[in-house]
């Protein structure tokens, strides 16, 4: 299309300033400033170079250790419940008839806020003591069953982790799914039909054709839940902030910046966060500007 | 011809269907259940006991409702939420919209590369970009404005809105422009006249995503609007209301549910768009 010399600056130029203000900039003082401590402003009078204090309290600190051990837990057991129940759902959901009923119910969380999320959840786990009225649904069938009534977000370390972990996959389930049976139902009939004739039993044919054929789109969507979940901040500010061995790279960031005004240590964290994400989101941005600029 | 063999051998699949329809149903059944039960039998039994005579209407209340908006200020913190997610809404799907026109069909030098540093940016999170800002927000009074969080937004959505509609509107024939060109259409005319109304429908995908997202947020807010009460979005303040009153259910799940209201509206209604706009982010067509 012939423009003027100037005319494509004025349809680029308003996302390329408020890219480079938002984006860019803070990107590379965020850098900067984790070699200096605390404080706000990073040319004050009172913030001083630290040199890699910031870093060696990310990855010598008991609670920053926790927070990265903590991440990692979170992206192994979301990436591979979010995915496998996705596939499950995709792949279950195609052979009955109230399918979209279904995937409807499995989606909405999508909709929804981590908040609002969290204090659905939140009521799961309700605790009361032994012999007052159990509120929360868990603690109802455990007691009904003849257990005792368990502190889900406190019993430490696991249980209260993998309690926050499944508002999590509670809530990206429904994303994945929907992305699967899409790549699912892309696949041609006959090829499963044809290995069906062959005598394949059901699940040799998800193993040797279906698994094989959604691999890529597997692949895709693991990555970006990987993504999601180093970033996860909502769930443990709401349900715990963090208490109680719960503690992630995210919200001891935020608790840094606004409860110790640390901004040093701050920006080390948040860097920490971007080194993380990079790998995983390098594959999925090679894909992204592949189909870029082809013109 | 459905035996009652192969009827028997389904029996496994549908259970499995059935408990996982439950495991995402139970929980939202809980809250609403709750939301409308008067404290003193929230508090004496489980909401499930309601199951048993779920039509008996005089055990049900909205003053709950009637709490949470009036008196916990979730009216005020409801209208802030629309007041921030539909100007920052179309805000940034118009900037992507221009960015993506230009990058598609626009000849200038960097092209390429400005692109792709567009889309490269996706991967810097957040967190990133709040400390050098805020200092920057505070000294130009943005902070705890609605100016200041309607860019913030845009911002934040621009890698990702410009990537969806580039791809949309890059694969647009290539003869509609040429033709707008030799009749001697501007730019701007051919963006107004031509490209907004043939993208339509990926504009409704980025406009429903953006909004969710918007409305959805809890950390943008928490950064650019969390010293200011009056201005804060019903995330924030039911957020807040969970560490300042995280024992009073009947609160709760009340503001959870007034929180959800406009994006389950949105989603029932617009499911559609919200998934092709989540395939087009996903897999390639």
């Amino acid at each position: 299309m012939r423009t003027g010399r100037w005319q494509p600056w004025l349809f680029v130029g308003p996302a390329l300033i408020i890219i480079a203000f938002f984006l860019v900039y803070p990107t590379v003082m965020t850098i900067v400033r984790s070699f200096f401590g605390r404080g706000q402003e990073l040319f004050g009078p009172n913030v001083q170079f630290v040199g890699l204090a910031n870093w060696k309290y990310v990855f010598t600190s008991p609670t920053m250790l926790l927070a990265l051990r903590n991440n990692a837990f979170w992206v192994v057991m979301f990436t591979f419940f979010t995915v496998t129940f996705g596939v499950l759902l995709a792949v279950l959901l195609d052979r009955v008839r109230y399918e979209r009923i279904i995937k409807s119910i499995v989606f909405v969380p999508a909709a929804i806020s981590y908040v609002g999320a969290s204090i659905i959840w939140k009521f799961v786990y309700a605790y009361r003591a032994e012999g007052l009225p159990q509120i929360g649904l868990l603690n109802a069938i455990v007691v009904a069953l003849g257990g005792k009534p368990v502190g889900w977000l406190i019993e430490r370390p696991w249980i209260n982790n993998i309690c926050l972990i499944v508002v999590g996959i509670w809530i990206w389930t429904g994303f994945c799914m929907v992305i699967f049976s899409a790549a699912y139902k892309n696949i041609p009939r006959a090829l499963l039909e044809a290995a069906r004739i062959d005598g394949a039993t059901e699940w040799q044919v998800f193993r040797k054709v279906t698994l094989p054929l959604l691999g890529p789109t597997i692949a895709v969507v693991a990555t970006t839940m990987v993504v999601q979940v180093l970033k996860v901040f909502d769930i443990v500010f709401v349900m715990t902030n963090g208490a109680y061995g719960t503690e992630v790279i995210a919200n001891r960031m935020y608790k840094e910046m606004f409860n110790f005004f640390n901004y040093g240590r701050a920006s080390a964290i948040a860097v920490v966060l971007l080194f993380l994400i990079v790998p995983f989101m390098v594959s999925n941005l090679r894909r992204f500007t592949q189909q870029g600029v082809t013109r | 011809m459905t035996s009652w063999r192969s009827v028997l051998a389904r029996i496994p699949l549908h259970v499995v269907i059935i408990a996982f329809a439950l495991l995402w149903l139970l929980p939202t059944l809980g809250l609403l259940v709750t939301s409308f039960r008067t404290p003193s039998d929230i508090f004496g039994s489980g909401w499930w006991t309601v199951l048993a005579h779920p039509f008996d209407f005089r055990q049900y209340t909205i003053q709950n409702y009637i709490g949470v908006i009036y008196r916990q200020g979730l009216g005020r913190s409801f209208l802030n939420s629309l007041l921030i997610s539909v100007p920052a809404t179309f805000l940034s799907a118009f900037v992507a919209a221009f960015a993506a026109f230009a990058f598609a069909w626009m000849e200038f030098p960097g092209r390429r590369a400005l692109f792709m540093l567009v889309v490269a940016l996706m991967v810097v999170p957040l967190q990133m970009t709040f400390i050098p800002i805020l200092p920057i927000y505070r000294r130009l009074h943005l902070s705890g404005t609605f100016p200041g969080i309607w860019l913030a937004h845009t911002a934040y959505g621009l890698p990702l809105t410009t990537y969806l509609l580039h791809s949309f509107i890059s694969n647009l024939p290539k003869d509609i422009f040429d033709s707008a060109s030799i009749d001697g259409a501007s730019p701007l005319r051919i963006f107004f006249h031509i490209v907004v109304p043939v993208s339509v429908p990926a504009l409704a995908s980025v406009l429903i995503f953006q909004f969710l997202w918007i409305w959805n947020d809890l950390l943008v807010a928490l950064i650019y609007l969390g010293a200011t009460p009056n201005v804060a979005p019903v995330t924030l303040t039911v957020a807040n209301l969970v560490t300042n009153r995280g024992q009073n259910w009947e609160l709760l799940t009340a503001a959870a549910f007034v929180s959800a209201a406009l994006p389950l509206v949105v989603f029932f209604s617009l499911q559609r768009y919200f998934v092709r706009g989540i395939l087009a982010g996903s897999i390639k067509e």
